[in-house]
C-alpha cells in the first residue's frame, strides 16, 4: 500500500475508531483481524475434529437419542482394526488408487507432451479434452452404467468388436473381476485431463533456451526427454499424484452411481463403507473411530509425501 | 419417554379441541417418489378442499428414501408432519419417539384396527409386534409378486416345446421350481426378432433390494428370523438346513434366470427390463400392477399375474407397504391427525383403490367387485394373505444392511458358500442384538 493511500485511508477514518485503534499495539491489530479467521476454522475445523475424536471412544448411536453414550475405550478401534471387512475395503480401496494414479500419470503425461507441440487445432483438443472433467461425477457414473450396460452399452460393443466376444457375454460393473476395472475405467476417463494440465502447466514452464542448449550439446531427443523433460516435470507430476490421491481416498459419488459398491463387497472403498456405518448402520461412536483411523492414515502419508516432494523442488 | 408424554398431551389437546381444527395449516407428508405417491396427491386434493388445509408433498426416490428420513427423523426435523414410513421404521419410530403414539386418537375417532387386514396392522402400524399399540395407520398395502408375459405363455409353439422339456404345460408355476424351469426356458430366447430373458429379480445392493428378493425364497425354503419360542435365538433358524437350500435356489434362480447385466437390480430396473419386453417373468411389488396394465407394450391383457410360488417349507410372500403417521417434532400435530381421520374413511380407502393405491381396509377388499375390479386384485388377496415382513427392530438397519452385505456376496459375487453367508448373518446379527441389549 501507498503512503498516500495510507494517509486517505486514516483521513477517513472517523475520530472515535481512530483514538481507540491508536491505543493498540499492531499485535492486537493482527489478532482482530485474524480472529474471525481463526474463529471459523475452530468452529468449522478442529472443533468437530475434536468432537468426532472424542465420540470414537463411546458407544453413541445418534439414532437413538433416548439412550446415554457410554465410553468404551479403544473398543471401537480394536474391532476395526480386527475387521476383515475393512481390510477388504482399504485392499479394494489401495488398488483403485494405485491404477487410477498410474493410469492417469501416464495417459495425461502423455496427453500434455502431445499438446506441448504446437499444432494445428491445438487449443481445440486441449478443450476437447477437459471436458470430462467438467461433469458431475454423478453424471459421469450414470452414463458409464449405460456404457457398460451388456446389452446395450458402447463399451461391451468396442471390446466385443476387437476380441469377438458376445457384448452380453459379459458384464463389467456385474462380476467381481470386472468391477474393480470398470470404476478404475471411468475415473480414469475424468481425471486424466486434470493430471494432463498440471503436467501441461510442467512443461511449459520448462524454457525453450534449455533445450536449445542441449541441442548446441547434440543431445538427442531421447536424452532430452529423461534428463530435462522428466527431472524439470517432476514436481509438477508429484504435485498431480497428491491431488489425484487424495481425491480418490476419498471416492464416493462415481462409485456409488456406477456399482453400489458391489458386486458383493468388491468395490466398496473406504469412503463407502464409512458412510454406510455412520448413516445407515448409524454406528456414530464406530464411525467416528473409523474416520479417525483413515484421517490419521491420509495424514501421515500426505505429509511423508510432502516432504518428499520439497525435496524435488530444492534438487 | 418424555416425547411420547408430549406426543400424548399433543393428540390429548387435538381430541379436546375437537376433530375439526380453526386454523388452516399447511401439512407436508413425507413418502418415496412412486406411482402410488401421484395417486395421494391426487386423493388429497379433497382433504384440502374438505379442510381448508393445504397439502405439501416431499417425495424421494426410494434408494434414498430410507437415508433421506432416517435422517430427518433422528434429527428431530420438522420437515414431514405426515410420513408413510417403511414397515420396517416402526420400532425405530416408536422406541426413539419420532412417532405420535395413536390409540388415544383412534378410540375417540372410532378407528379401530379390526376394520384392516390384519397383516397390515401388524406389519405397519404395531410396536411391539403382537401389541394393541399403534403408531401408524395402514395406508398402503403392498407384498412381493410375480408379473409374466401371459401373450408369450399362450404361444402355442412355446407351450408346445415347453411340454416336451418339461413334461407339463406351460402356466403360472405352482412352485419355485417350477419357478426356475420357466425362467430358464425362456432365458436367451429369441421372440420376435429380440433376445429376452428369464426373470427380472432383486439383486440391488445399496439399500434393500436383495434381502427384499431373497426372502421370498427363504421364507418358502423354512427360513425363520428367530426361535418361535425364544426371541432373538437365530441359531439354528436363519441359517437352518432349509435356509441354505433357500439361498442357493435364488443364486440357481440368479445364475439362470435375469438378463445380463442385472447385478444391481431393484423395484425400477425390473420394472424397466419387464416393460421393454426384455424378460417373460418379474418379480416386484405390487405397487406396479396399475402401472403394467396400462402400459401400450405389456398392458392390456399381456401380462398375468400371481404370487410367489410355493417352496418345500410353504408359501409365503415378502411385505411391503407402509403405515402413515404424525411425526411427534411436528408443530401441526392436530391438522396432521385430521388428515389421518379423512383418510381412514371408507369412501376415501374406495377412492384410494380406484386411484392406484392398495388400500387396506376390509371394506374395500372385500367388497364383492374387489377381485374382479381390476386384473391383479385376486392376485393381491392371495399374496396379502402369505405375507412376512423383516425385522422391524429399532435397529433395523443394521440388520438390513448385514443381510445386505452377506447374501449380495455369495448370490451376485459368487464368494463362499450359502452356508457361510447364513452362518456369517447368523453372527453378524448376533452381535447387533448384543450391542442393542436383547441378547
Amino acid at each position: 500500500m501507498t503512503d498516500a493511500s495510507m494517509d486517505k485511508i486514516a483521513r477517513a477514518t472517523p475520530a472515535p475508531m481512530a483514538r481507540r485503534i491508536r491505543g493498540l499495539s499492531d499485535r492486537t491489530i493482527a489478532w482482530i483481524f485474524v480472529a474471525p479467521s481463526i474463529f471459523l476454522l475452530l468452529a468449522v475445523n478442529i472443533f468437530p475434529l475434536i468432537w468426532t475424536i472424542r465420540l470414537s471412544f463411546t458407544d453413541y448411536r445418534v439414532n437413538r437419542p433416548n439412550r446415554e453414550a457410554e465410553w468404551v475405550g479403544l473398543e471401537n478401534y480394536q474391532r476395526i482394526l480386527s475387521d476383515s471387512g475393512i481390510w477388504s475395503t482399504m485392499q479394494a480401496t489401495a488398488h483403485f488408487l494405485i491404477w487410477t494414479i498410474v493410469l492417469q500419470v501416464l495417459i495425461g503425461f502423455a496427453l500434455a507432451y502431445l499438446i506441448n507441440m504446437k499444432f494445428r487445432g491445438n487449443d481445440l483438443w486441449t478443450t476437447i479434452i477437459v471436458l470430462p472433467m467438467m461433469l458431475s461425477p454423478a453424471v459421469v457414473g450414470n452414463f458409464w452404467t449405460f456404457l457398460y450396460q451388456p446389452q446395450i452399452g458402447l463399451f461391451n460393443y468396442v471390446i466385443a468388436f476387437f476380441t469377438g466376444a458376445d457384448p452380453a457375454s459379459f458384464s463389467m460393473i456385474g462380476d467381481v473381476n470386472l468391477a474393480p476395472w470398470a470404476i478404475i475405467i471411468a475415473d480414469t476417463w475424468m481425471w486424466t485431463p486434470f493430471v494432463m494440465l498440471i503436467c501441461l502447466a510442467g512443461l511449459r514452464s520448462i524454457p525453450d533456451s534449455i533445450y536449445e542448449a542441449a541441442e548446441c550439446d547434440r543431445a538427442s531427443k531421447w536424452r532430452q526427454f529423461w534428463t530435462l523433460t522428466i527431472p524439470m516435470a517432476l514436481p509438477f507430476l508429484m504435485l498431480a499424484v497428491l491431488f489425484r490421491g487424495i481425491e480418490n481416498f476419498k471416492m464416493f459419488d462415481l462409485v456409488v452411481q456406477l456399482t453400489g459398491g458391489g458386486p458383493g463387497n468388491t468395490t466398496t472403498l473406504t469412503s463407502i463403507d464409512l458412510k454406510r456405518e455412520a448413516f445407515e448402520r448409524w454406528r456414530t461412536g464406530y464411525s467416528s473411530a473409523y474416520a479417525v483411523i483413515l484421517f490419521v492414515t491420509v495424514f501421515g502419508l500426505a505429509s511423508i509425501y510432502v516432504k518428499a516432494l520439497t525435496k524435488v523442488k530444492e534438487r | 419417554m418424555k416425547k411420547q408424554f408430549m406426543a400424548t398431551v399433543a393428540t390429548g389437546a387435538f381430541l379436546a379441541a375437537g376433530a375439526t381444527s380453526a386454523q388452516a395449516e399447511d401439512l407436508t407428508l413425507c413418502w418415496a417418489a412412486w406411482d402410488p405417491a401421484n395417486a395421494l396427491v391426487e386423493l388429497s386434493k379433497d382433504f384440502e378442499e374438505k379442510s381448508g388445509h393445504k397439502m405439501s408433498f416431499e417425495f424421494v426416490p426410494w434408494p434414498n428414501f430410507a437415508d433421506r428420513m432416517l435422517n430427518e427423523l433422528n434429527s428431530g426435523g420438522q420437515l414431514c408432519d405426515l410420513m408413510i414410513g417403511d414397515s420396517q421404521w416402526i420400532g425405530g419410530g416408536a422406541e426413539s419417539g419420532h412417532y405420535v403414539k395413536l390409540n388415544d386418537f383412534f378410540d375417540a375417532e372410532d378407528i379401530t384396527m379390526d376394520d384392516f387386514i390384519p397383516a397390515t396392522v401388524t406389519g405397519y402400524s404395531e410396536w411391539p409386534k403382537g401389541t394393541p399399540n399403534y403408531w401408524a395407520l395402514p395406508a398402503f398395502g403392498d407384498v412381493v409378486g410375480w408379473t409374466y408375459r401371459k401373450d408369450w405363455f399362450e404361444r402355442p409353439e412355446l407351450q408346445a416345446e415347453f411340454k416336451e422339456k418339461y413334461g407339463r404345460d406351460l402356466g403360472v408355476p405352482a412352485t419355485l421350481a417350477e419357478l426356475k424351469d420357466i425362467a430358464e426356458f425362456f432365458e436367451g430366447r429369441d421372440i420376435d426378432g429380440n433376445t429376452v430373458y428369464g426373470a427380472a429379480i432383486y439383486t440391488e445392493r445399496g439399500s434393500e433390494g436383495i434381502t427384499m428378493g431373497v426372502t421370498n425364497a427363504l421364507y418358502n425354503y423354512g427360513f425363520l428370523y428367530e426361535n418361535p419360542e425364544k426371541p432373538y435365538e437365530m441359531e439354528g433358524f436363519v441359517n437352518s438346513p432349509g435356509a441354505v437350500e433357500g439361498l442357493e435356489f435364488y443364486k440357481a434362480l440368479y445364475d439362470v434366470g435375469p438378463p445380463p447385466g442385472s447385478s444391481n437390480w431393484y423395484m425400477g430396473e425390473n420394472i424397466d427390463a419387464y416393460k421393454s419386453g426384455q424378460v417373460a417373468l418379474q418379480m416386484n411389488f405390487a405397487f406396479i400392477w396399475p402401472g403394467v396394465e396400462a402400459d401400450p407394450n405389456v398392458g392390456g391383457g399381456k401380462s398375468g399375474y400371481f404370487p410367489n410360488p410355493a417352496g418345500p417349507a410353504g408359501q409365503f410372500a415378502q411385505l411391503g407397504g407402509q403405515g402413515i403417521s404424525v411425526v411427534a417434532y411436528s408443530s401441526k400435530q392436530d391438522a396432521a391427525l385430521e388428515y389421518i381421520k379423512w383418510f381412514a374413511q371408507p369412501e376415501i380407502q374406495a377412492r384410494w383403490w380406484e386411484l392406484g393405491g392398495y388400500s387396506a381396509l376390509k371394506a374395500v377388499v372385500e367388497d364383492p367387485g374387489f377381485a374382479s375390479s381390476q386384473p391383479y386384485a385376486q392376485t393381491f388377496l392371495d399374496s396379502m394373505a402369505i405375507v412376512k415382513d423383516f425385522w422391524a427392530e429399532p435397529a433395523y438397519a443394521d440388520l438390513l444392511l448385514a443381510m445386505q452385505e452377506k447374501i449380495h456376496d455369495y448370490v451376485i459375487a459368487g464368494n463362499g458358500t450359502a452356508q457361510e453367508a447364513l452362518d456369517g448373518l447368523v453372527e453378524e446379527w448376533t452381535v447387533i442384538f448384543e450391542d442393542e441389549g436383547k441378547l
